[in-house]
């Protein structure tokens, strides 16, 4: 199939989600979607899905009125409403393919907004251009990240004695096992966005709409006096570093997000030294632990396949895992565009010259099935969209990435840090135990592994 | 902020309405847009066509647009086919920016080509998104062109998301398929004869009531769109009678067919015993030169509820005098809901629906009891609210609306895509009840905060 046009069954989703989901990591935020009410019923449908949990946002609720005479009027009014009605003590608007083409400019009517006095003391609206025809879910995350940044950061020319980790895309349990680490460290750190206690909220018999968690605006403004930024991910993470570098001079380091053995090592080095801190001896037993565990299993890894879809900034420090395991990464697709991606992939495919590797345009779910088709894999890791080819072709299925719709588990255990390795290991072991225990001979059926 | 002491949005008085024997006589306002800058439950026009058409199994259904559309409806509704499962992959022309200034016709083109030399599919939908809307495709004339190619109907279905409500979404559905109806043989179909209208199949449902219906002795023509199939919904102009389901969605459709063919139709639901057995009533009485299918329907009627009747009565004692809160999309849905938690004990403090219109509203307030609230177009801090004031043990809703519930602890029962077992037909009300009863009955609530859990 040539496939000049097509994309099928996608590895990505659109911007606004990205910058939904961002958003629900500042407390007391309220995302607000400029566009059809589509879009804002998708992303919270789809949200809530992969969390289980109610997700607030409002909608510019665009008609052929709007779309003609552009959205101010509607953007206005919403805000109006927004501060009246949800009382939120931040809105942070995206925009949609729909808004972006009939070419409203958020900073100019949020800035009339404010003109107007239509945002209250002490409330803030933020914006994120977030067009859908651009990138991916992804790159809408890094916009509304970098916006927060931008509109947030303050330099008071007083330098504070904190770090601010500008978390990649990644899940509330990985954020709370982050902000653990450094805790462990006893590094002071400001990480945003934080979805942690917002997505993984206890049942209280309440709804709130604004849960206990996310990082707060004090906290946003105070990044621009912290003496550096450390940036998990080049894709989703990185352009909101720059932004706090170009704005208030925070020198920046990009590393991988710590996901796996040496990723990690990376990131526990970069805080140790970037705060002056020895590593204390928790976090190097917890390394020799999943060390340990890497060891005693070894034989299990060896030389097995994988085929591995999802976003860019999980991806690089996944294939290494899966390399440092000895295990061989042959088909690696994200629907996500960037050169960025290509790159670094290409220094971590060093060590695997045999690897299919793809990203953005035509690289989907598609392309990944064909691949393996050509060449079979024992394992295969992606969100749960991967459960059609795994049932397909009888592969052993590790659900990894967003979104995870059939499963639960990403919202309470991480996959970063030590412990996140650990987790990984453990569930890549039991599925492909699982499968060897389910269709082993009879006299091979072993009962010690 | 917690949502216990909240207000009624500003300018949503109109669409909250509380039963009182002494209260006013006031209209529920409806059909308005919603605010801008709620929290609306709502979706868009593209929506409500790609709810209706996705179940047609043997075509392709790709979404012209950038490749969010396409992604967040990827085999999101459980309509299941016996047959091929077209339906069930993702098509997006993934429209990049390029596309969006100099146009996306081409890349729509070739896409539409390169998929029906893969999957030679019997028909394909075409969906216009937003931004199609904008730049000005015209998308009628490549359908053409590829229907002229590629020799099957390619059907262009105007779903920009801003150009109304869902229930547009539904029309836009409606006439695309109208353009196929008609285009079939007749051949073989008896003067007793049906189609089957506004019921999606999900979890195998309209299996369920096909099967009463043949068994009294009438042809189904066509399913639309539940287990789909293109020849079919081509001949469908030869049924004697279109029997809708679902109002919102399809009655659209109906009308048109009752104007060009002179196919009748009425209006029918198949939740709750009561509906249920009305709907093969009703049916029946429209063939009364053959008494034998009234017999029929009497004997499934009776056989049925012989069956689950007294497996429900467990249900019923331990539900009795419970409360439940109803929040749905259609509103012709919801008064099968009232009557069928009656049929199980319970009474319903809230109702409420996303695109009911102001008849559907006048009835509903008829049906209801003393002091239950009705509601058009609400979203999640105004249900929790009710779901609290009124003390409800139990919320029907959908996707958006579950963890709600269960964030207030309260049992729910999703009416919506996400059912995983029938809830149509007379299995499909012994289903509800079960579901409802392990839902409102589970041990999980003793644990939480406000039923006296740990404080």
């Amino acid at each position: 199939m040539l496939r000049e046009g097509l994309t099928i069954n996608p590895a990505k989703t659109c911007q606004p989600i990205g910058a939904m989901y961002a958003a629900l990591g500042i407390h007391g935020c309220l995302p607000h979607s400029h566009g059809s009410q589509g879009c804002c019923s998708y992303h919270r449908s789809t949200l809530t899905r992969h969390y289980k949990e109610p997700v607030m946002a409002a909608t510019s609720s665009f008609t052929e009125g709007a779309s003609v005479f552009g959205g101010q009027a509607n953007l206005l009014q919403s805000i109006e409403t927004i501060f009246s009605v949800y009382d939120p003590d931040i809105i942070a608007v995206h925009s949609t393919c729909l808004s972006e083409t009939i070419g409203d400019d958020l900073q100019q009517i949020t800035k009339k907004a404010s003109d107007d006095g239509k945002i209250p003391a002490g409330k803030y609206v933020i914006y994120a251009s977030t067009p859908s025809f651009v990138g991916s879910h992804i790159t809408g995350y890094a916009n509304m990240v970098t916006g927060m940044a931008e509109q947030f950061a303050v330099s008071t020319g007083e330098k504070k004695e904190q770090i601010n980790i500008v978390a990649g895309w990644m899940e509330p349990s990985d954020m709370r096992e982050i902000k653990d680490i450094a805790k462990a460290m006893g590094t002071k750190i400001v990480l945003f966005p934080d979805t942690s206690d917002v997505l993984d909220a206890p049942q209280t018999g309440k709804h709130e709409i604004y849960p206990k968690g996310g990082v707060t605006v004090d906290e946003l403004k105070s990044t621009g006096d912290s003496k550096c930024s450390i940036a998990l991910g080049c894709i989703s993470a990185e352009p909101a570093a720059i932004a706090l570098d170009k704005k208030c001079k925070v020198p920046f380091e990009t590393i991988d997000m710590p996901i796996g053995l040496s990723a990690t090592d990376r990131f526990i080095v970069s805080l140790s030294k970037a705060a002056g801190v020895k590593v204390p001896a928790e976090i190097t037993a917890e390394r020799g632990r999943l060390v340990d565990v890497m060891a005693d299993m070894e034989q299990y890894f060896h030389g097995k396949k994988v085929a591995l879809f999802g976003d860019p900034d999980q991806l690089i420090p996944l294939t290494e895992f899966l390399l440092d395991l000895n295990m061989k990464p042959v088909h690696i697709v994200s629907g996500t565009p960037g050169q960025r991606f290509e790159k670094r992939m290409k220094e971590i495919l060093e060590r695997a010259p045999y690897a299919n590797f793809k990203n953005g345009l035509n690289a989907d779910m598609f392309l990944l099935h064909q691949w393996i088709k050509n060449e079979p894999v024992d394992l295969l890791i992606g969100n749960t969209y991967g459960k059609y080819i795994a049932r397909d072709e009888d592969i052993p299925f590790v659900r990894f990435g967003f979104p995870i719709l059939d499963r639960i588990g990403h919202s309470y255990f991480p996959n970063v840090g030590y412990k996140g390795g650990l987790r990984l290991v453990e569930k890549i072991l039991s599925v492909l135990m699982d499968r060897q225990d389910r269709t082993a001979l009879e006299e091979k059926f072993e009962l010690v592994m | 902020m917690d949502t216990h002491n909240i207000a009624l949005l500003e300018g949503r008085e109109g669409q909250v309405y509380e039963k009182r024997q002494d209260g006013p006589e006031v209209e529920i306002a409806c059909d308005k847009t919603s605010l801008s800058g709620s929290v609306s439950q709502r979706a868009c026009v593209f929506c409500g066509s790609r709810v209706v058409l996705y179940p047609v199994a043997d075509a392709i259904h790709i979404v012209h647009g950038p490749i969010g559309c396409a992604a967040y409806t990827w085999d999101i509704r459980g309509a299941v086919s016996s047959g091929p499962e077209l339906h069930r992959l993702s098509f997006s022309t993934d429209l990049q920016e390029m596309d969006v200034i100099y146009g996306g016709e081409k890349k729509l083109y070739r896409s539409l080509v390169e998929l029906i030399d893969q999957y030679q599919p019997k028909a394909a939908f075409i969906y216009s998104t937003c931004i199609i809307g904008l730049i000005g495709d015209d998308i009628e004339a490549v359908c053409k062109k590829v229907a002229k190619e590629k020799g099957i109907p390619v059907m262009p279905v105007h779903s920009e998301g801003f150009k109304g409500t869902k229930k547009d979404g539904y029309k836009a559905a409606c006439s695309a398929l109208m353009k196929l109806i008609g285009t079939g043989s007749t051949e073989g179909i008896s003067n007793y004869s049906i189609n089957i209208l506004g019921e999606f199949n999900l979890a195998g449902e309209a299996w369920i009531i096909r099967e009463y219906y043949e068994k009294m002795g009438i042809q189904v023509v066509a399913t639309m769109t539940g287990d789909g199939r293109i020849d079919d919904i081509r001949r469908s102009h030869g049924a004697t009678l279109n029997v809708v389901q679902c109002s919102g969605s399809m009655t659209t459709l109906a009308r048109d067919m009752e104007e060009k063919y002179g196919i009748p139709y009425i209006r029918v639901s198949y939740f709750g015993f009561e509906d249920m057995s009305k709907s093969l009533y009703d049916v029946a009485a429209l063939f009364p030169d053959r008494p034998e299918i009234m017999e029929r329907a009497k004997e499934i009627v009776r056989d049925e509820i012989r069956k689950y009747y007294p497996e429900m009565q467990k249900f019923k004692a331990a539900l009795t005098g419970k409360k439940a809160a109803i929040y749905v999309g259609g509103a012709f849905k919801t008064f099968s809901l009232i009557k069928a938690l009656r049929t199980v004990g319970m009474s319903v403090v809230l109702a409420g629906s996303q695109t009911g219109n102001k008849d559907d509203y006048r009835r509903l307030k008829e049906m209801c009891d003393e002091g239950t609230v009705i509601v058009d177009d609400s979203n999640p801090v105004e249900l929790s609210k009710f779901v609290l004031e009124k003390e409800a043990d139990l919320l029907i809703g959908g996707v958006k609306e579950r963890p709600i519930a269960f964030k207030l602890g309260v049992g729910f029962c999703d009416h919506n895509h996400e059912r995983k077992i029938p809830l149509a037909g007379f299995v499909g009300m012994y289903n509800f009840a079960k579901e409802v009863y392990e839902s409102v009955m589970s041990p999980v609530w003793q644990f939480a905060p406000r039923k006296g859990g740990l404080k």
